[in-house]
């Protein structure tokens, strides 16, 4: 049985100027210590999917179908004091913003402490040295003089450390890293991913990487989905996916990203920008940007299907497997050009 | 100075003759004021600390760093939103660092510059003509009608609907925003273009987009740009030139290729090292080098080399001590290092043992 | 921490010097002579007014006279004497502010009660009734003057039910023997039970709205997700994550307010005849008596002042950001 099996995820949100659906019928599964990356652009839902298997968004104005099974049991219909025992136990979280996420008012010791405290029946003493133990094995220099201080004592790459002592410190069988690094400059990004992958090997959880960046998910991730629009569009594992993408949307992506290993006098660019979620376009929610657009396209929304060469390599496109093979080498060829 | 046998010191940059833009021993401190009742300033931060460079017509200099290291206060003092504390800044020949208001007037319409947050940079109140225009108004270059014109000629050229003219910033995306942005630096005609961060607010295929529009009006207008971000794979596809900063000084620069192919200086090596690859089988052979801790404060900057806190390659008893000159490597290649790189890539532990250091290799 | 005191401090030491000097100033430069009323106005002798302004020191230059005034009340304690009584004014300040502080420290104690449960309430379910009835309320706190509410309580909850009285004021300690005037800590309490509501209406009224505002804006914060994350149920995210830092500009607030409040809260004071300090500033004009005006400013200062210090270590104590600065 896979750790977290999400089946057709759906969230929607009441806004003034209407429903909009911000995830629009998800479906993927993590497997033990496998790391899932999810990548796609601002507003497609990457993060909503995760908040929503969570039971972190406002209950208010959001609805939310379809099933996130974690070890069996469904979170979406589970009980709040059974989500909240799961959360920062079983499953745990980070987030891209390490300045703000954490309390100002109380010191990282007292927030990791809280930590220990909500989900084991330990003495204060004993949560404090869990705590320091953590701080230590994320590479926080003097931890035990640190311990006391507060959050704004320590730089930004320092926080995220904290935050990822904080998600780790149950030992937790899925982390959940939403754009861990978008907010960090990059040689502070490269001391924080050579820290996940160490502790993954360590503590042994999985983890669902969410982030925009294809060059992270490249290097961290096993499986990737890749969304656009609140759907997923592309499904595969990482050297297939870079090496035999199927869909025009992350031929896009990884034709309009600059590269250091390769020479390209002209980005590829996306025309147009992505649609709005309270009026998607209909048929394939691509459509008004691709450039492969056929008049099938408008009408009807292609199902998201295995792929000949890979049944697990699954994508939502209507062009013909040939053109998409051709399209992925010569985009391959492009951007390998100058590499080595 | 591109061969010069003796050690080349920042502050004795000479410049070739024909640059569009001289930037000579430029230097920004902000005061620190302590006090009770009465401020009184006991120390600085030295934001920019002496930096020195030349732009050449037509040409686009990449100015790269984290964040911190000086590199935004840079483009202010550029275009003199901020005025440098010493240092001279010479445009077309003119040193424009002593310039009253009235006199800055006119240079004013030859640099301009574009921000990095589309939405703090645009007046929310006002219309998108009226922000294209305003620039053309305060320099009087045209009646309204004129204006008018040369407004929706703009936004064509960036790639905006010219019926668009009365809409509010609000009602565009943030890169159609960015190109409202663009559309207004370009309205005076300007020689020179700072870009601080244009792209850095952007997502992925939007900052293609944008990217793109930069470099066809470079073609087509022969604009010169100095181009500041923190993503060296933007910085290395649009830029002629690279500058790499680090705590208010230069660490390096060299041609583009030069500098991405052959770093000299640690710092660089480890910025190119750490950037992430899009290609699962190369990217993760990549081996980072992990530098340790974080940026110093530019309020007591380390003694000797800047980096030396954080360098894999530090001796001790030299770089802590001596403050690395900018040393040349041929063709304006120069770097800020005593023991620059022999050759690339190099790995942590390579790096080390070349330069004989007295640091202990230590886990990330 | 200890530069960021003795700053507040030494600034506060500067801010009474300047509004103790500047009402100074106002006050003695007034059209009216002191020593003229002192000897009873117009049918004044020569030789009692020459008497009278030696006396006050009138005829000195007005820094000197301020530098008298300060040394009395630095060096001797003491606020002077009542031009109309020649009374100390030391005792007349004190019995009165012992009054104004009753009403003004139960008021925010009641304030903040009704501010805090409604706020909060508010903030976790906006757009429900309690949160709609909330705004009314507000509206109509914000809206109404206390002479206004003053009126409509004594004649409901006084006059017509009978439920209270619906003047005067009982010391907390036991009135005077012989006096006939009630006394003890229940007729303190029953005698300011309308006063007190009147003079928190108002800020009640503020205190929701603000306490609302901050404490969603706060339930927005990055940190409170994490709370959640980590699986803290919603009252210790309440209490523990939220509450702490939506009240750091409430606390600011309310020490500004009670500082100010002890200055006087004359229409509460007047309506509900409560011998405050409000009353006795309305009753000094009416007698031109400046010296017991310049007692109340100086009193009242120093009550905004001390109170802004304590806000600012109260925020200290709450922020780490700034006792550690």
């Amino acid at each position: 049985m896979a750790l977290l099996e999400v089946k057709d995820l759906r969230t929607s949100f009441k806004t003034e100027d209407g429903v909009v659906k911000a995830v629009d019928g998800v479906s993927f599964s993590v497997e033990k210590g496998q790391t899932l990356g999810i990548v796609g652009e601002s507003g497609c839902g990457k993060s909503v999917t995760c908040l929503t298997i969570m039971g972190l968004n406002a209950k208010r104005n959001t609805v939310s179908s379809g099933e996130a099974l974690w070890k069996g049991k469904n979170l979406l219909t589970a009980k709040q004091r059974e989500l909240r025992e799961i959360r920062g136990d079983e499953m745990s979280m980070i987030f891209q913003d390490p300045m703000t996420s954490l309390n100002p008012v109380h010191s990282i010791g007292k927030q990791l402490v809280e930590a220990v405290q909500l989900h084991r029946d330990v003495t204060s003493r004993v949560a404090r040295a869990r705590a320091l133990e953590l701080l230590k094995a994320v590479g926080i220099p003097k931890a035990e003089a640190r311990i006391d201080d507060y959050p704004h004592q320590f730089s930004g790459g320092m926080r995220q450390r904290v935050m990822i002592a904080m998600a780790l410190i149950n030992d937790p069988d899925l982390l959940i890293a939403d754009e861990p690094t978008t907010a960090l400059d990059v040689t502070t990004q490269a001391q924080i991913l050579s820290l996940m992958k160490r502790l993954q090997q360590d503590f042994g959880s999985a983890i669902i990487f969410i982030t925009h960046d294809l060059g992270v998910i490249a290097e961290t991730a096993d499986d990737v989905l890749v969304m656009y629009a609140a759907k997923v569009v592309e499904q595969a594992n990482v050297s297939d996916l870079f090496n035999r993408p199927q869909h025009p949307y992350t031929w896009g992506l990884m034709g309009s990203l600059p590269r250091l290993e390769a020479d390209m006098e002209r980005l590829v660019q996306i025309p147009g920008q992505p649609p709005s979620l309270l009026r998607p376009p209909r048929g394939c929610r691509f459509h008004p940007r691709c450039p492969y657009v056929m008049n099938i396209c408008r009408e009807t929304e292609p199902e998201l299907e295995s792929t000949q060469h890979d049944p697990a390599h699954l994508q939502r496109c209507h062009l013909d497997e040939e053109t998409k093979e051709r399209e992925a080498r010569k985009l391959l060829e492009a951007t390998l050009a100058e590499a080595g | 100075m591109a061969t010069t046998d003796v050690a080349t010191r920042s502050e004795e940059f000479t410049p070739a003759g024909d640059e569009l833009l001289v930037v000579q021993d430029v230097k920004k401190y902000f005061p620190i004021t302590r006090g009770i009742i009465f401020q009184k300033a006991i120390g600085s931060v030295k934001a920019v600390d002496g930096v020195s460079f030349g732009i050449k017509q037509g040409e686009t200099l990449g100015i790269v760093g984290e964040s911190g290291c000086g590199k935004s206060t840079l483009a202010r003092c550029i275009v003199r939103l901020l005025d440098s504390t010493d240092g001279s800044i010479t445009f077309e020949g003119r040193d424009i660092t002593k310039l009253s208001r009235m006199q800055m007037r006119p240079i004013r319409r030859e640099m301009t510059m574009i921000f990095q947050d589309p939405y703090a940079s645009l007046n929310p109140r006002k219309r998108v003509g009226f922000i294209i225009g305003e620039p053309l108004e305060v320099h009087k270059l045209g009646t309204p009608a004129e204006v008018k014109t040369r407004v929706q000629e703009l936004l064509e050229v960036v790639g905006l609907n010219p019926e668009h003219y009365n809409r509010f910033p609000h009602e565009f995306s943030g890169g159609q925003r960015q190109r409202i942005g663009v559309a207004r630096a370009l309205a005076v005609n300007p020689k020179l273009i700072v870009c601080d961060e244009p792209v850095s607010a952007l997502d992925v295929s939007v900052q293609a987009q944008i990217l793109n529009l930069l470099k066809d009006l470079q073609d087509d207008f022969g604009l010169t740009y100095v181009f500041i971000a923190h993503d060296l794979n933007v910085v290395r596809h649009i830029s002629d030139r690279v500058l790499v900063m680090y705590l208010g000084k230069i660490a390096e620069v060299a041609d583009r290729d030069t500098l991405y192919r052959e770093p000299k200086h640690p710092y660089t090596g480890a910025l190119l090292s750490a950037v992430p690859i899009a290609n699962p089988e190369l990217g993760r052979q990549r081996e980072p080098i992990v530098l340790e801790g974080d940026v110093p404060s530019p309020v007591n900057p380390p003694s000797g080399c800047r980096f030396h806190p954080r360098c894999p390659r530090f001796v001790e008893g030299h770089c802590d001590v001596e403050d690395p000159p900018l040393y040349p490597f041929g063709a304006g290649h120069v770097a800020a290092c005593h023991y620059p790189l022999e050759r690339w890539p190099m790995k942590a532990d390579e790096m080390r043992r070349a330069s004989g250091s007295s640091r202990e290799p230590t886990p990330a | 921490m200890f530069r960021y005191l003795v700053r507040r401090i030494l600034w506060a030491l500067l801010l009474f010097l300047i509004i103790t000097f500047v009402t100074f100033v106002i006050f003695f430069m007034a059209p009216q002579d002191p020593a003229r009323a002192q000897c009873g106005g117009d049918q004044a002798s020569r030789a009692c007014l020459e008497l009278a302004t030696e006396k006050l020191g009138l005829d000195k230059p007005i820094y000197i006279q301020y530098k008298n005034f300060l040394k009395t009340l630095v060096v001797d304690h003491s606020l002077g004497y009542s031009y109309a009584t020649r009374a100390s004014l030391n005792e007349a300040i004190m019995e009165d502010a012992r009054v104004t502080a009753s009403l003004v420290i139960g008021g925010a104690v009641l304030w903040m009660l009704i501010a805090l449960s409604v706020g909060v309430y508010s903030a976790l379910r906006p757009r429900s009734l309690v949160d709609r009835a909330a705004m009314v309320f507000v509206l109509v706190g914000v809206s109404a003057h206390p002479v206004w509410i003053g009126l409509i309580f004594s004649y409901f909850f006084g006059v017509k039910w009978g439920i209270t009285p619906i003047a005067n004021y009982a010391n907390f300690f036991g009135a005077p023997p012989d006096s006939g005037l009630p006394g003890g800590p229940w007729q303190w309490f029953y005698h300011m039970i309308l006063p007190w509501a009147t003079f928190a209406i108002l800020f009640a009224a503020l205190y929701v709205r603000m306490i609302r505002a901050n404490v969603m804006e706060t339930l927005n914060e990055d940190f409170v997700r994490t709370a959640r994350a980590k699986g803290a149920p919603e009252r210790r995210v309440l209490f523990s994550h939220v509450l702490r830092n939506a009240m750091l500009p409430v606390v600011t607030m309310l020490g500004m307010d009670i500082g100010v409040a002890l200055g006087g809260a004359i229409f509460t004071e007047s309506v509900y005849q409560l011998p405050g300090l409000g009353r006795e500033a309305v009753g000094a004009i009416a007698a031109q008596d400046l010296a017991t005006l310049q007692a109340i400013v100086v009193f009242s200062t120093i009550a905004i002042l001390f109170f802004n210090l304590v806000v600012d270590v109260l925020y200290a104590w709450i922020d780490p950001r700034i006792r550690l600065s």
